[in-house]
């Protein structure tokens, strides 16, 4: 390294960041994604780390390319995919991955149904994914210990090689539930190794799916009225108690009811003139007519509010 | 006798890097890439064994050039072609079409000339490859 830079010149940090407009991203994610702060955290960390590291490599010091294999858990609808889509942008500003994409799939799209299936499957979805992100969600369904000729297995060797291999050419992300994902990991160590990156999402709070919900409702040009915003936190509050509740994911499910039993209301009063305002507003009683008012709070959900949310 | 057979055949072997940004060059266009080997090379045979299947909703190279590395560990002396087919109305057809690994010895073609009525001549081309049979002709 016989033109590196004397140890003493001036890099300058804030051209390089101002360069790759990742600040914008990470911005954004700011703003769009409420509460999240320990994964906030991290993102600026890798971003940082990888900043850092292109200056570095500027500067003529070397640590190699860092593995950038990430791991999210969390329970459902705490923003995984979100946050993958995110980084997934982040990686391509900063140059890590070349196109950016995010290829999301599950056990179905990797592992096949006969012997020699499945690694022609796999593979086909690393083609497509190289150069961006590959998203596993629920990659503990991947291994199936109780069956030992699943083929599951198959399909992580071929992505441990190609994790190892091809560390330039994709970025993998798996996901799933905090406890799984751990007697995964426990279950495969390679895979743990190869992973430098865990990221774990907390649940939110009541006050932070209230943010959510305001922010889903400013989206779809919605607003609720005084009475209603009250409802709507004692909704949360009793949904959140029940079983499969799905964080911001129940939250949409249960605003897109809201919007069904307004537009009915407005059905309803058929023959007085609606306004603008009328369009837009949601009332109290559109969210208390839930199931969930009606019924015990500790009681197994019954009907449209909550049973039909899986825990995909 | 080197094969002149589709795109770039009277250039150099193309390398890694220019296959690569060959393929980055389809990929932009929206071409379905595909892989494909023989160890005929007659200049007639037109349909080649597919390697793998044609590789749709591809955003990078890398993915090609992973299958090609992999034909080739499989085939090292065999011809190999990466055709890149366009599925657009008014073309569905294959727009580029290049050879990327050939054996290391290429015997050529006979040129056989049958004499018929008076002293009419009949051509036929004929590979001196083809003489031994399908999977032994490149040893």
């Amino acid at each position: 390294m016989t033109e590196s830079p004397p140890d003493t010149a001036p890099l300058d940090l804030d051209a390089a960041l101002a360069g790759s407009q990742v600040e914008e991203i990470l911005a954004t994610l700011d703003r769009e994604l409420v509460g999240l702060v320990p994964v906030k955290t991290r993102i600026r960390e890798i971003a940082a780390l990888l900043l850092v590291e292109k200056l570095r490599a500027a500067a003529g010091l070397s640590a190699g390319q860092p593995s950038l294999h990430m791991s999210f858990t969390g329970n459902p609808g705490t923003g995984k995919t979100t946050v993958a889509m995110r980084m997934a942008e982040i990686l391509h500003r900063l140059g890590y991955v070349r196109k950016g994409h995010l290829v999301a799939v599950t056990r179905d799209d990797l592992v096949g149904q006969f012997i020699g299936h499945t690694a022609p499957k796999t593979k086909e979805v690393l083609k497509r994914a190289m150069g961006g992100v590959l998203f596993i969600d629920e990659a503990y369904f991947l291994y199936r210990p109780e069956n030992e000729r699943d083929y599951g297995q198959e399909a992580i060797e071929i992505l441990l090689q190609v994790m190892e291999d091809q560390r330039d050419d994709l970025v993998v992300i798996l996901a799933g539930y905090r406890d799984r994902m751990d007697r995964f990991f426990g279950s495969n160590p390679g895979m743990r190794s190869r992973i430098a990156h865990h990221v774990d999402f907390p649940d939110y709070s009541p006050p932070e799916l209230e943010s959510i919900a305001g922010l889903m409702l400013e989206a779809m040009q919605y607003r609720l009225s005084a009475p209603a915003e009250a409802a709507f936190a004692e909704y949360i509050e009793r949904r959140r108690a029940q079983p499969n509740f799905a964080n911001a994911r129940s939250i949409r499910n249960a605003l897109d009811r809201v919007r069904l039993r307004q537009a009915n209301r407005l059905f309803e009063r058929r023959g007085v003139p609606l306004t603008r305002e009328d369009l837009m507003t949601i009332e109290a009683e559109d969210i208390l007519a839930s199931r969930i008012f009606t019924e015990p709070v500790e009681g197994e959900p019954r009907g449209d509010d909550g049973a039909t949310e899986g825990s995909t | 006798m080197r094969l002149t057979q589709g795109t770039f055949s009277f250039l150099p072997e193309l390398s890694d890097e220019q296959i690569g940004a060959q393929v980055e060059y389809c990929l932009t266009r929206g071409w379905a890439l595909s892989i494909e080997v023989t160890d005929d090379p007659h200049p007639r045979n037109t349909y080649w064994e597919m390697y793998g299947e044609p590789m749709f909703d591809l955003h990078d190279a890398a993915g090609v050039l992973m299958e090609l590395a992999s034909a080739r560990a499989t085939f090292p002396d065999h011809y190999i072609r990466i055709n890149a087919f366009d599925s657009t109305q008014g073309w569905e057809t294959v727009r580029l079409s290049f050879i990327v690994n050939r054996p290391a010895e290429e015997p050529g073609f006979e040129l056989i000339r049958q004499e018929v009525e008076g002293r009419h001549l009949r051509y036929t081309l004929r590979s001196y490859a083809t003489s031994r049979p399908e999977g032994e002709r490149y040893p």
